[in-house]
């Protein structure tokens, strides 16, 4: 019984975020709330695959603390955002944005989709072909044994 | 006309696969030989000047701070090197800075989230490789240089145009073959 409603704690427990110490928090819960959104969007450079707000990494935790200096100062996202991305650049965006460097990663899945609906295409069409295709006239040879054949069918009806 | 683009079709896995091996083998061979990182994040100074800092001295290092306007007009090329007591790299590096300071070549230290005392026993032991040494105890400076982790090595030219950047120890390679010839390009 016990294990069970552990178990179902441990469904019910939000995301862990690595801002637990309430002295890195906003008074604000609104303006809080807008640098988790912040942080989350930015990458830690230490730890590569998380972002600011889930890493522990020392450089992590002086970006969240830049992020909530910036918006209780009344900065924009899109100001604070800009401050980071000018020092780390696009690496440090975890949605990176679409330039020439970012054209394969973003066309990618829509190479594969046009790429994948052009086969279709090609395949129903050399179907169809296959369908329609007239069939040759059949050769004075091919004429002559299909005349024997049904000969013999007949004879054999007959006896 | 039919069996050619049959033919073609077969033929284009193939060749997507001889692409992708391709690509594949260069990244491998980049990262054996080091010229690609898969986890390096290009700085975003290189071809700027440094961004506008004063940062304190090491009183005990016995020489000045740093501040972005000594790195303005230079007569040679320099070496702005961000590093750690608490830095294990660091020491790796250290004999390769100290043999650029004997040539010298003016390297510039940048010692980042470190304790007073400590980074004066780092260069008491060690040999103090710096001109000039900043004290960056926030981390707030690297920031703003967009360091990622000490060390962090940058050459800047003589108009304090920054030129390069390497994450990671100056080792005797690194030194060999990037740094001597980046120097000689820009002295």
């Amino acid at each position: 019984m016990l294990r069970r409603i552990a178990f179902a704690a441990l469904l019910l427990a939000g995301p862990a975020f690595a801002v637990g110490l309430p002295s890195e928090m906003l008074q604000d819960p609104a303006q809080e709330a807008r640098a988790r959104e912040i942080g989350r969007e930015l990458r830690c450079l230490v730890c590569q695959n998380q972002s600011i707000e889930d890493s522990e990494a020392g450089l992590a935790r002086d970006l969240r603390r830049i992020v909530r200096e910036r918006v209780s100062a009344g900065e924009s996202d899109a100001q604070v955002v800009a401050f980071v991305h000018d020092r780390y650049g696009d690496f440090v965006l975890l949605r990176p944005p679409f330039n020439a460097v970012t054209a394969v990663l973003w066309g990618a899945p829509l190479l594969a989709l046009g790429g994948g609906v052009l086969a279709i295409v090609l395949s129903r069409r050399r179907m169809r072909s296959a369908l329609v295709a007239e069939v040759a006239p059949l050769s004075p040879e091919e004429r002559a044994r299909l005349a024997a054949l049904e000969l013999i069918e007949e004879d054999k009806r007959i006896s | 006309m039919a069996t050619t683009s049959r033919r073609v079709l077969m033929l284009a896995p193939l060749g997507l696969a001889a692409a992708g091996g391709a690509g594949f083998y260069a990244m491998l061979r980049g990262m054996g030989s080091g010229s690609y990182d898969p986890k390096g994040v290009p700085s975003v100074l290189v071809g700027k000047p440094a961004p506008a800092f004063v940062l304190p001295a090491l009183d005990e290092a016995g020489v000045p701070g740093l501040e972005d306007s000594a790195l303005r007009e230079l007569p040679a090329p320099v070496l702005v090197n961000f590093w750690a007591s608490w830095c294990v790299p660091c020491i790796v590096e250290h004999p390769q800075l100290m043999t650029l300071a004997r040539e010298g070549v003016p390297v510039f230290g940048i010692n980042y989230k470190d304790k007073p005392v400590d980074a004066a026993a780092f260069l008491a032991r060690r040999g103090n490789p710096f001109q000039r040494l900043g004290r960056d105890e926030p981390g707030r400076v690297a920031i703003d240089w967009g360091v990622y982790g000490v060390p962090e090595t940058y050459i800047l030219d003589r108009k304090g145009i920054i030129r390069w950047r390497w994450p990671g120890p100056v080792t005797p390679e690194v030194l060999a073959q990037d740094i001597r010839p980046l120097l000689r390009r820009h002295a």
